[in-house]
């Protein structure tokens, strides 16, 4: 046997009970390194071979622990630092709220990383090559039979001496098992090319496969009840009204906020009687009653209320508003007359608001009292 | 593995033990008849306590013996007759129990018909909450409990002598039937007893909290009796380590199963936070309350979750003991807690109290030594399991 090295004397069992006690004599006679095979899990064997509980579950409780940790930290940190928001008055900090989630956190972290540390740190994955593997031996006792497997490396081990203590312990087969170096060093590699480009091709093919048969065989648009809603967008038709109009016009005699109707139409009188200017002639409201002056009514008065329009003929000019009538006329009139207009001039309620008509008065007044000063402003 | 074979007939109790139950028992009797002269009200409940625990460990024990039979469980085969002690205190809590019913107006604010009168809440719950009807329901559940108690403990006991398999077959019929009415009755008997001492409260989970603890406090005291037979010598060789493995193991999950319902309780109204809730829980946090509530946080899941939390801690018999014992005087602390702030604004806990601990403990011991004395096995030897049972592996 060139090239090999021997790894264990190995022995099968017909009978459990015999197992058990080989086991017991096994451990007797002082063999430290050998195993036991069975084809199903055999109840007394761990304390047959003395084993001691297994140190699992200290990565259990550790990594279970990091995860209600992790849970709790991180849940403080959103809420308190990253994005504090009120949720049902509670308080930013709020333990009971933590508390599910870092339990669901732990059993998580726990579960999950006791089966990743068992595979990868006990187990040793991706290596799979043991020297038991693919002998008569294993064959065997993964079929019907038990075995033990007594190492070459145990302190005691002696090839004659092991395979006779087989045989008086009543052992059905007694094999030997070897091993070749560099077949237990050849570890399949995560980066070699084979595997690699198997990788890539098995995920084109699995993408490939999967986008047609959810995209072209079996379509199914998720999520469409956000584009498609039961609402009626502007200016189409319904079912759901006789006359067949989506969009439906108010209740009679309903007003919008803010746009009370004008009391005071067609009754000039009444209205400088009972209106009064709620504005006061602040820099502000004045430079608004200019810059409305300005768009809406110096077209036709001027630019300083003299009646000289920019139109030329096109419509009758106005006459000026510096006339002894309109400088002794009340706030109110003025009002009334860009509300509702007069003669040839129309109302410019639509086009500006209360506020904006109340201030453009107060810069008539300041026009009309540019024209004909107080004596007192020229002094 | 074989067992060489060895009668399992009971022997007697040491008489030091017996001396020590009656004395309690007396001590704890004479005491309490002195609380009731001084202070009748806080005596009253603290009786109501004391069958509330009663009743957890009698009808827990019941209730574990008919998940025996409806599991097909073999390692529990070997305890049952210890489960059944347990089972026929049914009867006699019935008895003492009576002196609630028939005092409802010292303890329950809906037995006062003219606080009811002013009280919008209380009329419309009074249709379920009246002296009549509880008293109805009291003897309903006895009758249940006893009835069942009754049929299963005497089959089981038939059995023995003559080794019928069909008997076997008949409690696991009698378990499917009780399991559901279990669940009916001891729901009712939560509120009856416990929850309606605060009759303006609500909440939907209170029955499966006190199951929790019931099945807890009936655990632990077979746990305790097992051991304490075990230590012993009463029970020969037949007990190993892997017995003791289930006890534990079950222990640690009810355990669990207490806090996760403790916690989905006060989740839910810590939550929701309305007023007709949470009142039960603010009063529970003021006035020295706090102090238990505190005691249930650690005593009754942290401290006793991680005392059991590893694989040898469950098999480990002085950790269990201690457990056992622990987990019961939780479960005491824990009912106390449910009953108490509602009738005292301010922390209260003294004389009384402990005469009626040391009542119950007197009572539980007198009643296992008088069941115990009539029972000719300590092991159902009859029972088809029973070789199974015996060499039970984990």
């Amino acid at each position: 046997m060139e090239n090999k090295l021997l790894y264990s004397i190995a022995a099968t069992f017909s009978d459990v009970n015999k197992t058990i006690d080989a086991v017991q004599k096994i451990n007797e006679a002082g063999y430290k390194n050998y195993d036991v095979h069975t084809p199903y899990p055999v109840h007394g064997l761990p304390n047959a071979m003395k084993l001691k509980s297994s140190k699992l579950g200290w990565v259990t409780l550790v990594f279970g622990i990091s995860g209600a940790l992790f849970a709790f930290l991180f849940m403080y940190w959103v809420n308190v630092f990253d994005y504090p928001l009120i949720v049902g008055g509670k308080p930013f900090y709020q333990l009971p709220a933590y508390i599910p989630v870092m339990f669901e956190v732990t059993v998580l972290s726990a579960a999950v990383f006791t089966v990743v540390w068992m595979l990868f740190i006990l187990f040793k994955f991706p290596n799979n090559s043991h020297p038991l593997i693919d002998t008569d031996y294993m064959k065997r006792v993964s079929v019907d039979r038990y075995g033990i497997s007594i190492q070459a490396n145990d302190e005691l081990f002696e090839l004659n001496k092991v395979k006779e203590f087989f045989k008086s312990l009543g052992a059905e087969e007694v094999f030997e098992i070897y091993y070749k170096v560099d077949e237990l060093q050849d570890r399949p590699k995560i980066f070699g090319k084979k595997f690699i480009s198997f990788l890539v091709l098995t995920s084109v093919i699995v993408s490939a496969i999967t986008y047609f048969v959810l995209n072209q065989l079996l379509f199914m648009s998720p999520f469409n009840w956000m584009h498609k809603q039961f609402r009626l967008n502007p200016q189409t038709s319904t079912t759901v009204f006789k006359d067949g109009f989506g969009m439906r016009t108010p209740v009679e005699g309903t007003v919008a906020r803010g746009y009370l109707p004008y009391p005071f139409k067609g009754k000039p009188a009444d209205a400088e009687i009972n209106l009064i200017n709620p504005l006061l002639p602040t820099e502000q409201v004045l430079n608004l009653g200019k810059s409305k002056y300005l768009t809406f009514c110096s077209p036709c008065h001027g630019d300083y209320g003299f009646g000289d329009s920019r139109l030329k003929g096109q419509f009758p000019n106005p006459p000026t508003l510096h006339s002894d009538k309109l400088r002794n006329m009340k706030d109110g009139g003025l009002f009334h007359i860009i509300t509702d207009g007069q003669n040839v001039m129309p109302g410019y309620a639509s086009q500006m608001t209360v506020d904006e008509r109340w201030a453009v008065v107060h810069y008539i007044r300041v026009l009309q009292r540019a024209v004909n000063p107080k004596e007192s402003d020229l002094r | 593995m074989s067992h060489e074979f060895q009668s399992f007939e009971v022997k007697p109790l040491p008489a030091k033990f017996k001396k020590i139950a009656y004395g309690l028992f007396f001590i704890g009797l004479v005491l309490s008849v002195l609380a009731f002269v001084v202070d009748s009200h806080r005596a009253l409940a603290n009786y109501d306590v004391i069958i509330a625990l009663l009743v957890s460990v009698s009808v827990g024990n019941l209730f574990l013996f008919s998940i025996e039979y409806l599991s097909g469980a073999v390692w529990s085969t070997v305890m049952r007759r210890v489960n059944e002690i347990f089972i026929t205190f049914v009867p006699f809590v019935f008895v003492i129990g009576l002196i609630i019913v028939f005092n409802t107006h010292s303890i329950f604010h809906w037995a006062h018909e003219e606080a009811v009168k002013t009280d919008k809440l209380l009329q419309s719950k009074s249709p379920y909450l009246n002296q009549t009807f509880f008293t109805i329901r009291y003897f309903v559940y006895f009758f249940a409990w006893s009835l069942f108690a009754f049929l299963m403990t005497k089959n089981s006991l038939k059995q023995d002598e003559s080794k019928d398999q069909l008997l076997t077959y008949k409690n696991s019929k009698l378990s499917a039937v009780f399991i559901p009415i279990f669940a009916i009755t001891l729901t009712f008997f939560s509120i009856d007893f416990l929850m309606s001492t605060e009759p303006h409260w609500y909440s939907t989970i209170f029955g499966v909290y006190y199951f929790s603890g019931t099945v807890l406090a009936a655990l632990s005291v077979l746990t305790l009796a097992i051991i304490f037979l075990y230590e012993k010598g009463y029970f020969g060789n037949v007990l190993r380590r892997d017995h003791f493995y289930n006890l534990g193991a079950l222990l640690f999950a009810f355990i669990n199963f207490w806090a996760y319902i403790a916690f989905s309780q006060f989740l839910l109204i810590w939550y929701a936070n309305l007023p007709e809730e949470t009142f039960w829980m603010i009063h529970r946090w003021q006035n020295g309350w706090e102090i238990f509530s505190f005691i249930l946080i650690f005593g009754h899941f942290l401290i006793p979750y991680f005392s059991l939390l590893s694989q040898q801690a469950k098999s480990n018999l002085s950790r269990l003991k201690f457990m056992a014992a622990w987990i019961l005087l939780m479960h005491y602390i824990d009912l106390y807690w449910l009953v108490m702030p509602s009738l005292y604004k301010e922390i209260v806990f003294g004389w009384i109290e402990i005469s009626f601990i040391i009542f119950a403990v007197g009572l539980m011991l007198v009643l296992f030594i008088w069941r115990y004395n009539k029972i000719k096995n300590l092991v159902p030897v009859g029972d088809p399991k029973i070789k199974r049972s015996l060499e039970f592996h984990l």
